[in-house]
């Protein structure tokens, strides 16, 4: 069962009634996750990755945020249908999900040993006692010595509290671990010791990532596959090699050329021209149209369809050709 | 987020302030009865059917009738006509006193969030002892001492309200005066001076302006209770408290003296805290999308 | 061209009810004029207080500041506006760096009326010729910060900057909030004017790849101390210090191909506050010995290349031996 499908996420339309006006936060995205897997999930601020994985956890703030469409599909049952029991049963048992302020999952009041064992104990039948000797175990595995199990969450520095947190999270052994920008607030050094210990918990646990970033290097370096999200659409997925090597859509090109490179020497850099459409005002077609070099009057034309470039390479441009 | 300003025609803040505020009902109620309020003090001697201070000893304690639509009091007064030009009374002194208490307190308020340190301490500490003394009793000791009258209940009520003024223009000067674009106005050779005025007490206001509004609605209270206990207004002037005051010792026998110059200093006072509230959550820049 | 910038032994210590931060610890450096010197670190590291304490936004514990042949930490008030004048700063935070309240126009034209020189007409025409400068479209000129995205956000704190025509200009991580795509229409925007208006950067940023596109020379501090300068290109190829060296390993690379050799540092950054004579990297450093509990002063090991580390400066010493 090493490659059988975990979750899978078909058509979803996520909506945020704003004032008189509709966000389209996201539409129409397809993707699949395997067990065991870490998928990349990557776009600019607003292009919908965080809607995404709120949906999938069933966290969405409803209103304004309406799921309109789609099915997600996790071990068998769609998400969307299940009761608010059966949901929350799922939430923390099977997926959880970390976020990019550790503060924001942490009570400050309460010391982080405790923090990790109430939460083991809330999805698991165990005595206090059992929880906290679990609790310990946990922070170890994250790379925080057991004696520091009394201590409160403002007594760790930044790094150490998403340590805490991602312990937090993988207490009852999810299935499926939801990451936003976990290592966005970090330093790189600090971001360098997280990002290793989460590759070798994801190799010992066995659990499947969702990550969410903006940083390529990141996802680079900890990615199976990636999906470049743009304006609420998954404009490219791939392996990471065919994505970084074999980049299709002009997007994704676009943000590799807006990089500054470390090796490279050139004096100027190649920013997407434009900015990202408004989410309230997206125009049938491609929604790149407006920022892309390769565009011409076709690519205005109403449905867009992935192509499939072999390999599960899929991607929502007519001028791939072009492109590649 | 991505709003794109292509479509947005030059739009100032006020207005959509204001937009936000329409949408709050009771606000726009509590600004109707006020706005009536206003209408009805600047117009009064039109439409007051008699003058507040005309007698009339062979009418005296009507109940309501045609002629006397809110009846009359001990000396023949038409009570709605006193009604009316007391609005006047009330609006003053709710205005003046609020004005006196906010120019004071922002300017004490402002000076001591933007320097800190010492500064801060100093006026803090004053104004932590003055406020150890309820309002009210500030208020009523010194419109004794400095005699009974309008005007000095303006100025007592006024003094009284202070140090609630410096506390919310502090508070909301601190959070203020560590933001960037502070930094930034003194980057470019900003005066202390402008940084306050142009800077820091535009971005401080919002919670002085709610506050205001609500005070007026207190201060009007305030001062409607020194009337009551003759410290205020003096006879034969028409502020609601004195009235209330004048009337309060034929309450059982006649109540309409009391009832209607109550209902007035509720609905001002009411008008005024529905108003505030609803500009408190006008103003709220979080509920801006 | 000359020195524009010479900053000596410059100290900044802020005191805390728990001892003396050393945010700004004995920095000397000089920038060329039209030249760009990078300061990377982590958070904490004190560059950001450096800036400040070069514009004297903060008032320097001791030390001095020679800019354009004056001693900007002994003139007196007048003469401080006069120099500041020449010397502007972009700031980190495009939402929090402009005042809400005030319309593009509003904040662009304040510098220029503040220093009274310019008619009313003449501050609306030098406005009009600010925003083309910075490439912000003439209707926006009465639009207010929020209606903005962060790149234009950012164009607005360029162009206010500019108004006054400086010299220098101290750049504080002016791009880290922005997405990428927007992040290098930025930088080329900024390279651009550098160009036009002999401008000199001193570039604040943790971004290292960031740095190394937009820098001629960079500077690495750790814990308020310069632990090494180079030209960039020297910085990348040959870093001495081994905290430069993990620094410049623990960039997460986008390029799935990619296999370095990373150097994990122990531990997190230790507190500023009343820190011990010695090197302050000791505690995390994998060459640490007992000679790093006394102080090794900046050396210039190379032309230009500076760096205080024993062992680097040690290395140095043996290979001049062996050429002997």
């Amino acid at each position: 069962m090493e490659n059988a499908t975990l979750i899978k996420v078909n058509d979803l339309v996520v909506e945020y009634a704003a004032d008189k006006k509709t966000v389209q936060a996201v539409n129409g995205v397809y993707f699949e996750l395997r067990k065991g897997e870490t998928l990349g999930l990557v776009g600019e601020t607003g292009a919908g990755k965080t809607t995404i994985a709120k949906a999938i956890l069933g966290i969405l703030p409803d209103p304004p945020a309406k799921v309109r469409k789609g099915e997600i599909e996790f071990d068998g049952q769609d998400l969307l249908k299940l009761s608010g029991k059966k949901m929350s049963h799922i939430k923390g048992n099977e997926i959880s999900m970390i976020f990019q302020d550790p503060m924001t999952a942490l009570n400050p009041i309460m010391t982080v040993g405790k923090q990790i064992s109430e939460t083991i104990r809330l999805h698991n039948k165990m005595s206090k006692a059992e929880a906290g000797v679990e609790a310990v175990k946990m922070l170890e595995l994250v790379g925080i010595p057991g004696e520091r199990y009394n201590e409160y969450p403002h007594q760790f520095s930044g790094g150490m509290k998403q340590r805490v947190v991602i312990a937090m999270a993988l207490a009852c052994k999810p299935k499926l671990l939801l990451a936003d920008e976990p290592t966005t607030a970090l330093d790189v050094t600090i971001q360098a010791q997280v990002l290793d210990m989460m590759n070798n918990l994801k190799q010992e646990l066995g659990t499947s990532v969702l990550l969410i970033t903006h940083d390529l290097g990141v996802v680079a370096e900890m990615c199976d596959r990636v999906a470049i999200v743009y304006a609420g659409e998954i404009v490219e997925i791939g392996t990471a090699e065919d994505v970084f090597d074999r980049t299709a859509h002009p997007y994704t090109k676009g943000l590799f050329q807006s990089l500054p490179a470390l090796e490279s020497t050139e004096k100027r850099l190649k920013p997407i021209k434009g900015m990202m459409p408004d989410p309230t005002e997206l125009k049938p077609g491609c929604k790149f149209y407006d920022r892309c070099p390769y565009a011409s009057e076709e690519c205005k034309a109403e449905g867009m369809r992935a192509r499939d470039l072999g390999n599960g390479h899929l991607v929502l441009c007519k001028k791939t050709e072009e492109v590649m | 987020m991505a709003r794109d300003a292509k479509s947005n025609k030059p739009k100032s803040q006020a207005i959509e302030i204001m937009k936000r505020l329409a949408k709050n009902k009771l606000a726009m109620l509590g600004l109707v009865v006020i706005v009536l309020m206003i209408l009805v003090a600047v117009f009064a001697p039109w439409i007051a059917p008699y003058r507040f201070e005309e007698q009339n000893m062979e009418a005296v304690y009507l109940s309501p009738c045609k002629e006397h639509l809110l009846g009359t009091d001990k000396l023949g007064r038409d009570i709605l006509s006193r009604l009316i030009y007391g609005a006047r009374q009330s609006l003053r002194i709710g205005i003046f006193s609020v004005a006196i208490g906010a120019v004071l307190g922002t300017a004490l308020g402002a000076v001591a969030g933007f320097y800190g340190g010492r500064t801060d301490n100093i006026i803090m500490r004053i104004l932590d002892i003055y406020q150890s003394i309820p309002g009210m009793l500030l208020a009523i000791a010194l419109a004794a001492s400095l005699g009974p009258g309008v005007n000095n209940a303006i100025f007592a009520v006024g003094i009284s309200t202070i140090p609630v003024y410096s506390r919310i223009i502090r508070a909301s000067i601190m959070t203020v005066r560590d933001k960037e674009y502070i930094e930034a106005a003194t980057a470019i050779n900003a005066s202390d001076f402008r940084i306050i005025t142009r800077h820091v007490l535009p971005n401080s206001f919002a919670p002085l302006i709610v506050e205001i509004t609500m005070n007026i609605g207190n201060s009007i209270l305030m001062a409607a209770t020194l009337s009551f206990i003759g410290l205020g207004a003096q006879p034969p002037s028409p502020e609601w408290g004195a009235m209330l005051s004048d009337g309060r010792n034929f309450m059982r026998d006649y109540g309409y003296l009391v009832i209607y110059p109550g209902i007035c200093i509720m609905a001002s006072v009411l008008s005024f805290n529905m108003l505030g509230d609803g500009l408190r959550d006008a103003l709220d820049p979080r509920l801006k999308n | 061209m000359g020195t524009i910038l010479e900053v000596k032994n410059l100290k900044k210590y802020f005191s805390t009810p728990k001892g003396e931060l050393h945010a700004v610890d004995d920095i000397s450096f000089k920038i060329e004029e039209g030249k760009t010197l990078g300061v990377v670190g982590e958070s904490g590291c004190g560059k950001s207080t450096l800036g400040r304490t070069i514009l004297h936004l903060l008032e320097s514990t001791s030390g001095r500041i020679i800019f354009d042949g004056e001693d900007i930490t002994k003139v007196n008030k007048k003469k401080l506006r006069e120099i500041r004048e020449n010397m502007q700063m972009i700031f980190q935070d495009p939402f929090a760096s402009l005042n809400p309240r005030m319309s593009v126009r509003e904040t662009i034209m304040e510098p220029l009326v503040i220093q009274g020189k310019l008619s009313k007409t003449e501050i609306e025409a030098e406005t009009e010729k600010l925003m083309e400068t910075v490439g912000l479209a003439r209707r926006l000129a009465d639009s207010y910060p929020h209606e903005l995205d962060g790149g234009r956000r950012q164009r607005i704190g360029i162009a206010r900057a500019l108004a006054l025509n400086p010299k220098f200009i101290l750049c504080d991580e002016p791009v880290s909030a922005l997405d990428v795509s927007i992040q290098a229409q930025i930088l080329n925007l900024m390279l651009d004017l550098q160009e036009e208006r002999k401008l000199t950067y001193i570039f604040v940023t943790h971004d290292l790849s960031v740095v190394k596109y937009i820098s001629d020379e960079i500077m690495v501090m750790y814990l308020g101390q310069m632990v090494e300068k180079a030209s960039s290109d020297e910085l990348f190829r040959n870093p001495l210090h081994p905290y430069t060296k993990a620094l410049l390993s623990a960039i997460p690379v986008p390029d799935v191909h990619a296999k370095k050799e990373r150097i994990l540092l122990k531990g997190e950054i230790t507190s500023p506050i009343n820190p011990k004579p010695g090197c302050r990297f000791a505690a995390r450093c994998l060459y640490a010995t007992k000679r790093c509990a006394s102080t090794q002063n900046v050396a210039e090991i190379s032309e230009g290349h500076f760096v205080a580390c024993h062992a680097a400066v040690e290395n140095k010493k043996k290979e001049e031996v062996k050429e002997l």
